[in-house]
């Protein structure tokens, strides 16, 4: 079942084209990595497939569904869901709070229902505070749950931004760096965890890293970005030793990591 | 018994307790406190109607007195009665059907309230990409351009002259009840899903929209909602104060609303309740300021200006020392008073 | 309607728009360099007559020094307002800003009913300005021809200094890129005051020839033409010199054509100004004549 296909999209912004002629498809429980050097057009990517830019051209299907400019909330409702490069979270509302955010788009209560304390509404709120707790237990955070969001460390405001993510039920999953600014041992713990989610909720993942021990650890197909346009794709092997690669963007380390 | 019920019990105390409050209000106070209570109530449903607006969704509209006019011409055209409205437009004519309708007072709220709604709603569209500074320009347009309009039709709104004579309706029942109203409505959305939803726009709309939160609908949501008390409120002030004129709704209103949400705290309900009623009763007492005073045989000119004067120093005040304001975020609730009192209970449930 | 009225009419128009353009110029440079919108400019030009009213009354100066002193001292209070109601908000959310800009206008309004009363006074006017003269077979008022002539002056000023100097400079980076500007080792804050001073100066010339030409001072006389300004900032540009002039010509030519041409509508004139604006920002935020 095809998840996700980007075919051939464009993004231009005036005369600048940021990404040129992207091509991928994912099947169902994909983990792939998305790499390249800063300014190829990563982010760029990820802002396509979430509908945050319309491409200049071509499409992209999600199930087979075209959702080229549809709005940024239509898509996530659909099962596309994100985390940022700079974390974004709602500051001053409770770590709690910010999950629970992310279960508002499939509510099933209208406002009015919820005005009036309506039961079925009453009864929808509990099930969205135990899925919200269960969600912060899995990032190991329901200990903080009444904490301001912008109060925790940073490597605790990024595991927030994943539980925030999931809390929307998404069937694609776009990390964008979340292994920014971790140390070793976080990072081994965060290839761990997203391994776990993904089997957990049958995920679809795509993974944008420059941290090169989680790519090639977690991550069965890669695809190299320069310039805005695949200078590879394949297993963490063969990009190691694709000299394409190796010039654009490797460098010696990664052939350590095999 | 469960902490939900108990809180439930706790607030129809509440009801009942201001029940009785009017009731011997009505009986025994003088009029002149009864016309501040009213005043209070009047702005505290204003209040409250602007902080959904501005504080928790983050759109910091100046439109509010708009939507006020609104409420207030709407419901007066609908309860005059024909005779009271051909001696009110004795240059021009109201124009029919309006001139020979009338209709209980309630209904003329609830028709105020949903056509104020509806136009809090249109005013929302345009706003949905605009921020900050440019939001309070459009909004604030908005509002004059209803202003404006209003003063021009005629033989709709009787232009300049405005209404007068109007039938007072508006008494601690409506103020109160509508108060209440208004304060249920909007903490019953701020506490849900809905809620929640709208102060993510507020923190970061970016975020909230990747997050699957429609940003369309959430503002004109809380614009359409805002604007419905407004009205409201537009309403009961016009009932009570007897003359309606396009200037009644100018941006000084709005700015004495703007002072009462900035100083009881962006994103505190219970904030803007306190810093309603601390400032209607400084208005009240700041207006024996501007007339003359004799004390002691001492005759003291009176200080035209002063009351505003008061107010924009609170402004200044609040925004550059206390930019929280009274309450910043906070709320006041049955469940934070428990914990003051009961704080092993609170270690207890920390616990958990 | 005739040659003349037509031509007379026009005058008029290009005269406020001057006038409007002095003042929106003060908008937009707060703007372009704060992002925030000074909301007290208008007052501040109102302030300024008052200045120039109370150094001749109390103070019996001759009408020229007068006026200096006025502009000397509103540059004053412009600058004092930015000092105590924005300066500390530098680092505060947007909202903060806006409310401290507004808080001021009233402030600096009621202020004003309160010390020097809310009845409209007579402003001084000299009397070479109240001549009328003829041109071209035309009746002009002479404030009329006086004021495109100070103001254009005024306009070539301080075009100078914003291209030519090291200040007007320091303006524009700020103005591109704050941030890079303030570890570039510019000094904000005094580039900030320096930005406020030639806005307020310009208000308060705009705002003795605007006495001159009507010669009644209120505290609330502030209002109508700050709008209007503002108005004229905005869709000409906001952030832009040359949109704001240009703007103000818009603005004051519209303001004089539709009382004259459409009178029917002239009670609506102030919804218009805002219907522009909406659309302005709505449809094109950067403004009618472009950017800077």
């Amino acid at each position: 079942m095809s998840v996700l296909k980007a075919d051939n999209i464009t993004m231009q912004f005036g005369g600048l084209t940021a990404v040129s002629k992207f091509f991928i498809e994912l099947k169902e429980g994909e983990l792939v990595g998305l790499i390249g050097p800063n300014g190829a057009g990563k982010t760029t990517i990820f802002n396509m497939l979430t509908g945050t830019y319309k491409p200049t051209k071509g499409k992209i299907y999600f199930y087979n569904k075209e959702i080229n400019g549809k709005g940024v909330d239509r898509i996530t409702s659909l099962g596309i869901a994100r985390t940022f490069q700079n974390i974004r979270l709602f500051s001053d509302l409770s770590v709690l709070d910010n999950v629970k955010v992310g279960t508002h788009v499939h509510i099933k209560s209208s406002v009015w229902k919820t005005i009036t304390h309506w039961p079925s509404y009453l009864y929808e709120e509990e099930k969205i505070h135990e899925r919200a707790i269960d969600l912060l237990k899995i990032v190991h955070l329901e200990n903080l749950k009444n904490h301001l969001a912008g109060s925790l460390p940073y490597g605790e405001q990024r595991r927030l931004e994943i539980a925030r993510a999931l809390a929307t039920s998404p069937k694609l999953l776009l990390l964008d760096e979340p292994a920014a600014g971790m140390n070793p041992q976080e990072s081994k713990d965060l290839m761990k965890f997203i391994t776990e989610i993904q089997n957990r909720f049958q995920l679809t993942i795509i993974l944008i890293e420059h941290d090169m021990k989680v790519v090639m650890g977690i991550c069965r197909r890669i695809v190299v970005l320069d310039y805005g346009k695949t200078i590879a794709e394949g297993n963490p092997s063969e990009i190691q030793n694709n000299p394409e690669v190796i010039k654009a963007y490797l460098g010696v380390e990664a052939t350590n990591y095999a | 018994m469960k902490k939900k019920n108990l809180y439930f019990l706790l607030n129809i105390s509440v009801v009942i307790l201001i029940t009785f409050f009017i009731i011997i209000a009505n009986k025994n106070l003088d009029s002149y406190v009864i016309r501040i209570l009213n005043l209070c109530a009047i702005y505290i449903i204003l209040g409250v109607s602007l902080n959904l607006i501005n504080g928790f969704t983050g759109q910091f509209s100046l439109g509010h007195a708009g939507f006020m006019a609104i409420g207030a011409y709407v419901s007066a055209l609908l309860y005059m009665s024909p005779e009271l409205k051909e001696a009110n437009y004795f240059i021009t004519p109201l124009i029919w059907p309006l001139s020979v309708i009338q209709i209980p007072f309630v209904f003329s709220l609830i028709i105020a309230g949903l056509i104020s709604a509806g136009v809090g709603f249109l005013v929302g569209v345009p706003c949905l990409r605009l921020k900050g500074d440019y939001l309070a320009i459009v909004t604030f347009g908005f509002s004059e351009i209803i202003r404006v309009t209003f003063n021009n039709l005629q033989n709709v709104t009787n232009g300049p002259i405005g209404l007068k004579g109007l039938p007072i309706y508006t008494n601690l029942w409506w103020s109160f009840g509508i108060a209440i109203l208004t304060v249920v409505v909007v903490k019953n959305l701020i506490n849900s899903s809905y809620g929640r939803a709208l102060k993510s726009i507020r923190e970061n709309e970016t975020a909230a929209e990747a997050m699957g939160v429609s940003l369309f609908f959430h503002k004109s949501l809380a614009f359409a909602i805002g604007a419905f008390f407004a009205g409201l409120g537009g309403a009961l002030l016009g009932s009570f104060i007897m003359t309606i004129d396009p200037n009644t709704f100018s941006f000084l209103l709005t700015f004495q609303l703007i002072v009462i949400v900035i100083v009881g705290g962006l994103g505190s309900i219970t904030g803007t309740i306190i810093s309603a009623i601390i400032i209607t009763v400084l208005m009240e007492l700041l207006r024996s300021v501007e007339a003359p005073m004799n004390i002691f045989g001492l005759h003291l000119p009176g200080v035209p200006g002063m009351r505003m004067l008061v107010f924009a120093i609170l402004l200044m005040t609040v925004v550059l020392f206390f930019k929280k304001g009274l309450m910043g975020k906070k709320e006041w609730s049955w469940d934070g008073l428990f914990k003051k009192i009961f704080p092993m209970q609170r270690e207890i449930e920390k616990g958990n | 309607m005739t040659y003349n009225a037509l031509l007379q009419n026009l005058s008029n128009g290009i005269s406020l728009g001057f006038l409007f353009a002095l003042i929106a110029i003060g908008y937009s440079m707060v703007y372009g360099i704060l992002n925030l919108i000074n909301f007290a400019h208008g007052d501040i030009f109102m302030m300024a007559t008052f200045f120039a009213y109370y150094a001749i009354i109390i103070f019996s100066l001759p009408w020229g020094l007068a006026f200096f002193v006025a502009i000397f001292l509103t540059i004053l209070l412009g600058v004092s307002v930015d000092r105590f109601a924005y300066r500390p908000l530098r680092n505060s959310p947007r909202i903060s800003c806006l409310c401290s800009a507004i808080g001021m206008s009233f402030l600096l309004e009621n202020f004003a009913i309160v010390v020097f009363g809310g009845r409209p006074k007579a402003f001084f006017r000299p009397e070479i300005f109240t001549k009328m003269h003829t041109l071209f077979g035309v009746r002009i008022h002479s404030v009329s021809i006086i004021t495109p002539i100070i103001a254009i002056l005024a306009l070539l000023v301080l075009t100078y200094i914003v291209h030519r100097t090291k200040v007007g400079l320091a303006m524009r980076a700020i103005s591109r890129d704050f941030d890079t500007a303030n570890l570039m080792g510019i000094n904000i804050n005094k580039t900030i005051a320096f930005t406020f001073a030639i806005g307020s100066a310009l208000a308060a010339i705009g705002a003795i020839l605007w006495a001159l030409r009507y010669p009644q001072i209120y505290p609330y006389m502030g209002i109508f033409p700050g709008w209007r300004a503002f108005a004229a900032a905005i869709m000409g540009g906001i952030g832009s010199i040359r949109g704001a002039t240009l703007g103000g010509f818009l603005v004051g030519i519209l303001t004089i054509m539709i009382v004259v041409f459409l009178p029917a509508l002239a009670g609506y004139k102030d919804a218009f100004i805002f219907i522009g604006v909406i659309v302005v920002l709505l449809f094109k935020p950067k403004g009618l004549f472009g950017e800077e």
